[in-house]
């Protein structure tokens, strides 16, 4: 093997923009590959549940065309990670479409590996009943019950799959749900670097620039893997990394900053050391790799709740202001009284979210200062769009008109900015399963294919 | 003064659908410090403020880049969960921003 090894992350999420001339500086470098994460489960469990991109197919296209021009033009591989967000087969179906659409448009020619994540419940329930399955943090105990009452499951994988896509030639991976470490570690790892260094800088690569001042994600990083070190660079002139600005960035979104769990194992910072190396750039050595004595992979899945309607509304009389508990129990009374017998209290879930008020902490506020004016969300939850609709629409109707002690405006206590005011949010899915699958590497849950574009 | 005063970074965000994390930056390690001296930044007094069991408080300093990371349960459902308010988890600091620190 070569001693050194150089990839490029385009950027931290693919389709949230980079600078196209970043991508061009660290190419200019010489690379091996190039790599991006294109998902997560930020945004909530209805992309995964609705099987839809919370990036849109226009900023795909915007971020995709530049990194897989180049990546053909230069003959290194391109390595895309959760494909279209979420990662199951309508998402990567999806990116598939706007890959060769792209290289339809640029008479692009390449060997694509696709990668699919999407678990059988069987496979699962076979797992549960195995005693293979654990809460991942603290989602609670899985019940087969809780697994067939998912519309969707995806795992995350590790570095083998894309391993086994690149060994067999790919020159484009697009990968389901995967781990963001996987996208950047598989080549260096398959070309014999240590695996510690090749996860640690992965983790570091995924967020693109997030680990450089100034910092956010949305910019290219270079990095140079060596035997006993790795090195982080922003493509970017006009930003660095510092040796605290790339330990911090062990911080970011998860519990413990001294290590982070991977399929392959636990990756340990705490021995780490972060030297400047340069204007730009940080050396990072140290890491170590405690091997998992199992194997296991993250389980993601989602369950359908219900379908949502929403009203928004703003409230600037200070005597209604203060009766919104009041108005709030009498809107809940009056409509349970207008629904009984068609649709039950337990049936339906009615809540007024008041910005301004306790919108964001709920229960948790403690502030008791109130604004002069405060903004409602009017939201109904029910087992039909249609029921929700008129959930709301009841609620809306009877929140402006009910009645409470001292009124002043019994013309109307809300303001709405928009006719209609009511709108369809669609389904509502939950994260019914967040767990941990003990596997074997003889488990083969991520199929690969491979198609000449 | 307030915790929200003493740092100069206070984040917080969603690690996974299920937990909280909350990161905090100082520009000094005395700063960092006296967060961690304040009889009210305790795993007990922070799962007081967030409603969650006191043993699923983390407190975890990582003194090397002057921060502190606090880790906890979601306080109310899981990210997009029915009855959440806040998805990325980006704004439930608060109840912890607001614990009272020593005076320099």
């Amino acid at each position: 093997m070569s001693g050194e090894m150089r990839f490029i992350s385009v950027c931290g999420m693919l389709g949230y923009g980079y600078p196209v001339e970043s991508l061009q500086v660290g190419l200019a470098a010489g690379v091996d590959f190039l790599g991006v994460d294109a998902g997560s489960t930020d945004p909530g469990p209805y992309y995964l549940g609705s099987g839809t991109g919370f990036v849109k197919a226009a900023q795909v296209r915007r971020d995709l065309e530049p990194a897989l021009c180049a990546a053909v033009e230069h003959g290194i591989p391109l390595i895309i990670g959760s494909a279209g967000g979420a990662g199951a087969a309508p998402h990567v179906a999806a990116f598939v479409q706007v890959l060769t659409e792209i290289a339809a448009n640029n008479d692009l020619h390449f060997r694509l590996a696709l990668i699919h994540a999407d678990i059988e419940p069987d496979t699962v329930l076979t797992a549960l009943r195995d005693g293979k399955i654990s809460p991942c943090g603290l989602a609670g105990e899985l019940t087969p019950g809780t697994v067939a009452s998912c519309n969707r499951i995806v795992a995350q994988m590790g570095t083998a799959p894309i391993i086994e896509a690149l060994a067999n030639g790919a020159d484009v991976v697009v990968a389901g749900r995967c781990c963001d470490t996987a996208i950047f570690a598989a080549l260096p790892m398959m070309r014999g670097f240590d695996p510690a260094l090749a996860l640690h800088a992965a983790k570091i690569a995924e967020c693109g620039t997030l680990c450089a001042r100034p910092g956010g994600a949305n910019d290219s990083l270079i990095c140079t893997l060596r035997h006993d070190h790795f090195i982080v660079q922003p493509a970017n002139p006009a930003k660095s990394c510092f040796p605290d600005s790339v330990a911090a960035h062990s911080l970011y979104e998860q519990p413990d900053p001294n290590c982070f769990y991977e399929p392959e194992g636990m990756v340990d910072m705490s021995q780490c050391r972060f030297e400047q190396c340069g204007e730009q750039a940080v050396r990072v050595s140290g890491t170590r790799l405690v091997p998992a004595a199992q194997p296991t992979i993250k389980l993601e899945g989602t369950a359908l709740r219900g379908y949502r309607s929403i009203a928004i509304a703003g409230v600037r009389d200070p005597v209604t202001v203060a009766h919104l508990d009041d108005i709030e129990r009498g809107v809940q009374e009056a409509v349970a009284r207008n629904l009984a017998g068609t649709l039950e209290p337990d049936q339906y879930a009615l809540r007024l979210i008041r910005y301004g008020i306790d919108g964001v902490l709920g229960p948790l506020e403690t502030a008791a200062w109130r604004a002069h004016e405060v903004g409602i969300v009017i939201e109904a939850i029910a087992p039909t769009q249609e029921l929700a609709d008129a959930v709301v629409s009841l609620a809306r109707s009877t929140a402006l008109h009910q009645h409470f002690d001292g009124r002043k405006t019994t013309a109307g206590n809300l303001a709405f900015p928009f006719s209609p005011s009511d709108f369809q949010g669609g389904p509502v899915y939950e994260f019914a399963v967040y767990h941990l699958m003990s596997v074997n590497d003889t488990d083969k849950l991520f199929p690969v294919t491979f198609q000449e574009v | 003064m307030r915790l929200y005063e003493c740092s100069r970074v206070i984040r917080s965000k969603n690690a996974g659908p299920f937990a909280l994390t909350i990161d905090l930056m100082f520009d000094s390690r005395e700063d960092l410090q006296r967060v961690l001296n304040s009889p009210e930044f305790t795993s007990r007094r922070i799962a007081e403020r967030y409603r969650v069991p006191e043993s699923s408080v983390r407190i975890c300093p990582f003194e090397e880049v002057l921060a502190i990371k606090v880790s906890m349960p979601r306080p109310g459902p899981s990210s997009g969960a029915p009855g959440d308010r806040d998805v990325y988890g980006c704004q439930q600091h608060f109840p912890l921003a607001d614990i009272e620190v020593p005076e320099p």
